[in-house]
């Protein structure tokens, strides 16, 4: 569904390196997340899938095609995008946010605004929602409103750069839940990236580990925490593990 | 009093609506020539700097600079566009006054708009690319609305600055509230001056406010309310628009310079010219030198200048032959050189005399400029604004060797005041002034014949030099109005007590001088 082929970027003219030579592909409807440091470049990866980052050197395709063939903002029309910063539009109400991308398109009024309706009930929010405006949601409502203007054009990838990083441990396991039913039942293909390894592994069906602008590692969340050749991989994956024992030592300690 | 204000209101509908046309157009035209710009510079620091700059620039040049630079500049165009494609505008009135304003409306609407687009939240714009915003798109759907409120902040300055830099649209012959001031300043009438000033300040606060509700409007998302604002101010302007299409248009137009005599001939050649039924216009209170160049390019049809600063500023002469040669020699070479005509002159002058204190001039022996050349070191000496540029001045300091402790330059009307309040000790008066007499000054002789005659002469435009209306209506003016009456005239005006109109003093000149 996705593939790059030797993907470079370098920022400053060349001075750094944000991604080198990236080669990935992600089969139809899988669940990739990828983690790594901060600038590791897993953000400029994703960002290049969907042209908000042009690369240098190499080629991105989507469904086959070069993503270059079409204009950049067509393209877009049939990428979902969530960010951690959300950006809900602050002068249109929860309805006209949600219906944006159809919009653009020339979707006919009736249509969008059942697409609409139908997508406030897939994100759990009350109807009465759509009347207002982002100001008056909570951080966790106004992300889901961030995921159903994703959805709205049914595009068939959906891209999400740390889209729960903002929100309360609750709300964002809670969210994050959702989103993996939403995963299913609408058949997507979705790339995440995360900093939190346990969301990762929880969440996806596949895991990509980044360093300095290469993917060091690359597999199902269980091949990887049984183990990796590279220590630094072994390391960051046996996190969530090393918490979990730390948890339950905690507990068993107050047990005795 | 009371009919000063009374005077005043009746001249509100023309001053206002004037006033209100020059803004409006000049805020509209402002705004049309922003946004582009605008929506040019917001993402390219190499546009933003030289417009940003530019308009800055336009900013510190003094307004009433600015106003008057664009008279030539116009004149010049219009020569031009008549000699390629034999057409021509006006050059004086409306449109330097338009250009000016809209230049000076440009900077807070784009410094706002621009202040307002790039401190919007990146992570907004990121989602408007993301959900596949072309750039026109983000632009329409999100850059500029959420830019509006503070572009709209913007406008409200700009309207504010408009409204009070178009009083001085007044100089360059375009009427606005700035004739209140004008008049007021030129003739002490403190009425008419606060009068104009308070209409001004009104409509710049109720401009304000209408622009303020579609502010609100915008930043509530509240459309009615920016619509209410929109159509009030429309409202507005097209009730301006009313008593111009109303109003007398056409016919003679008959120019006056910024003083009181200027007013009051101007007044008196307009009462001849209506007495003939032919409709006229009167356009007061125009720069010096700017009403000759509007004769040359009939925008004025008549008016009244002197043969010394003909002479000096047209002819560029500096040698002072006697009167009757200098009014010979001008008419020669008015109509030769720019086809204007010199009708005659009105029998008196109006020449720059040196006047002191009687009191003091009698302590210090004082009787002519020689005389003053001995003390002159220990006095100070006031001028108009014009006197120490004039080659007259410098030939009186080097035919006399004046030398002054103190120079300092004054509106006329505070001139006469600063010699009264000993502020200064000599002063350059106007020998028609009605000031001398009333004062007693003495006004010191010119043993050496340094200063140019003054003679006050009717102009013709070249497009009426043989206009019969116009001959015969102001032929009986030439050589019939002796000094004694014309100061009698311009005092009737500028004292500070039981003023006259210029219309009731050129009405008494008239009758005086038996034409009525």
């Amino acid at each position: 569904m996705i593939s790059l082929r030797a993907v470079t970027k370098t920022f400053g003219g060349g001075a750094s390196y944000a991604l080198r030579e990236v080669s990935f592909d992600v089969a139809a409807q899988t669940f990739v997340a990828v983690v790594g440091d901060s600038g590791s470049g897993k953000t400029t990866l994703l960002k290049t899938i969907n042209r908000l980052i042009e690369p240098d050197a190499g080629e991105v395709f989507i469904a086959g095609e070069p993503a270059r063939a079409s204009p950049a903002h067509s393209l877009r029309r049939h990428i979902g995008y969530v960010f951690q910063g959300i950006g809900l539009f602050p002068h249109m109400s929860i309805a006209e946010n949600i219906g944006i991308t159809p919009r653009l398109i020339g979707w006919p009024e009736p249509v969008i605004r059942a697409r609409v309706e139908e997508l406030i009930d897939l994100v759990s929010l009350p109807r009465d929602f759509l009347t207002r405006l982002p100001a008056e949601l909570s951080g966790g409502q106004r992300q889901r409103v961030g995921i159903a203007r994703a959805l709205a054009a049914r595009p068939g990838i959906l891209l999400m750069d740390e889209p729960f990083g903002a929100l309360d441990p609750v709300t964002r396991d809670a969210l994050g839940a959702e989103y993996r039913r939403l995963h299913e039942t609408m058949r997507l293909t979705t790339v995440m990236v995360t900093h939190d390894i346990l969301e990762a592994v929880l969440l996806a069906d596949r895991i990509v580990v980044m360093r300095q602008g290469r993917i060091v590692a690359d597999g199902e969340p269980h091949s990887l925490l049984v183990g990796h050749p590279d220590p630094a991989v072994s390391m960051l994956m046996d996190m969530p593990r090393r918490q979990a024992a730390r948890v339950r030592a905690l507990l068993e300690e107050r047990a005795s | 009093m009371n009919s000063r204000l009374h005077a005043a209101l009746r001249v509100l509908p023309q001053y206002l609506s004037q006033h209100v046309l020059l803004s409006a157009a000049a805020l509209a035209l402002g705004i049309a020539v922003s946004l582009p710009l605008l929506i040019a510079a917001r993402h390219s620091a190499r546009v933003r700097w030289p417009v940003l700059a530019a308009a800055s620039l336009i900013q510190t040049v003094p307004s009433i600079a600015l106003l008057a630079l664009f008279y030539p500049l116009l004149l010049g165009l219009s020569a031009l566009t008549q000699r390629l494609f034999g057409w021509s505008f006006a050059a004086l009135g409306f449109l330097p006054s338009l250009l000016a304003l809209t230049l000076y409306s440009i900077l807070p609407i784009l410094r706002n708009g621009i202040t307002a687009i790039l401190n919007l939240d990146p992570a907004i714009m990121q989602a408007a690319s993301g959900v596949g915003m072309t750039s026109r798109q983000r632009l329409l759907r999100v850059e500029l609305p959420l830019a509006a409120p503070m572009l709209m902040a913007g406008v409200r300055t700009s309207a504010v600055w408009v409204i009070g830099t178009a009083t001085l649209a007044t100089p360059v012959g375009q009427t606005s509230l700035g004739n209140y001031i004008f008049t007021g300043l030129q003739m002490e009438d403190w009425i008419w001056v606060v009068f104009g000033c308070g209409v001004a300040v009104a409509l710049a606060l109720v401009t304000d406010q209408l622009l303020a509700l579609i502010e609100l409007g915008l930043a509530r998302r509240r459309p009615a309310l920016a619509w209410l604002g929109v159509c009030v101010l429309l409202a507005g302007v097209a009730m301006a628009a009313l008593p111009l299409r109303a109003g007398e248009r056409g016919g003679y137009v008959v120019g006056a310079k910024n003083f009181a005599e200027q007013y009051i001939l101007a007044s008196l050649i307009a009462q001849r010219i209506r007495a003939t039924g032919h409709p006229v216009t009167e356009r007061s209170g125009l720069g010096s030198s700017l009403a000759f160049q509007a004769l040359v390019a009939n925008e004025l049809d008549v008016y009244v200048d002197y043969s010394g600063t003909l002479w000096n500023d047209v002819l560029r002469r500096n040698s002072a032959p006697s009167r009757a040669e200098m009014l010979r020699e001008l008419a020669r070479t008015l109509r030769h050189r720019y086809g204007v005509t010199l009708l005659g002159s009105l029998g008196y002058e109006n020449a720059y005399v040196l006047a002191m204190r009687p009191g003091e001039a009698k302590a210090l022996g004082v009787h002519s400029i020689a005389d003053l050349a001995r003390v002159a070191p220990r006095l100070r000496l006031g001028g108009d604004l014009e006197f120490f540029a004039r080659p007259a001045w410098r030939d009186l300091v080097r035919r006399y060797g004046l030398h002054f402790r103190t120079l300092r330059q004054f509106e006329p009307t505070f001139m006469y005041q600063a010699l009264m309040s000993r502020e200064v000790d000599v002063i350059s008066a106007f020998s028609s002034d009605g000031r001398i007499a009333a004062d007693h000054l003495v006004v010191l002789k010119d043993p050496l014949h340094v200063i140019p005659p003054y003679d006050a002469v009717i102009l013709l435009a070249p497009r009426r030099a043989h206009d019969p209306v116009l001959r015969a209506a102001l032929a009986p003016l030439v050589g019939a109005i002796p000094i004694a009456l014309m100061r009698r005239a311009n005092y009737m005006v500028d004292r500070p007590h039981a003023k006259r109109s210029p219309r009731q003093a050129a009405r008494w000149l008239a009758h005086a001088i038996h034409l009525q």
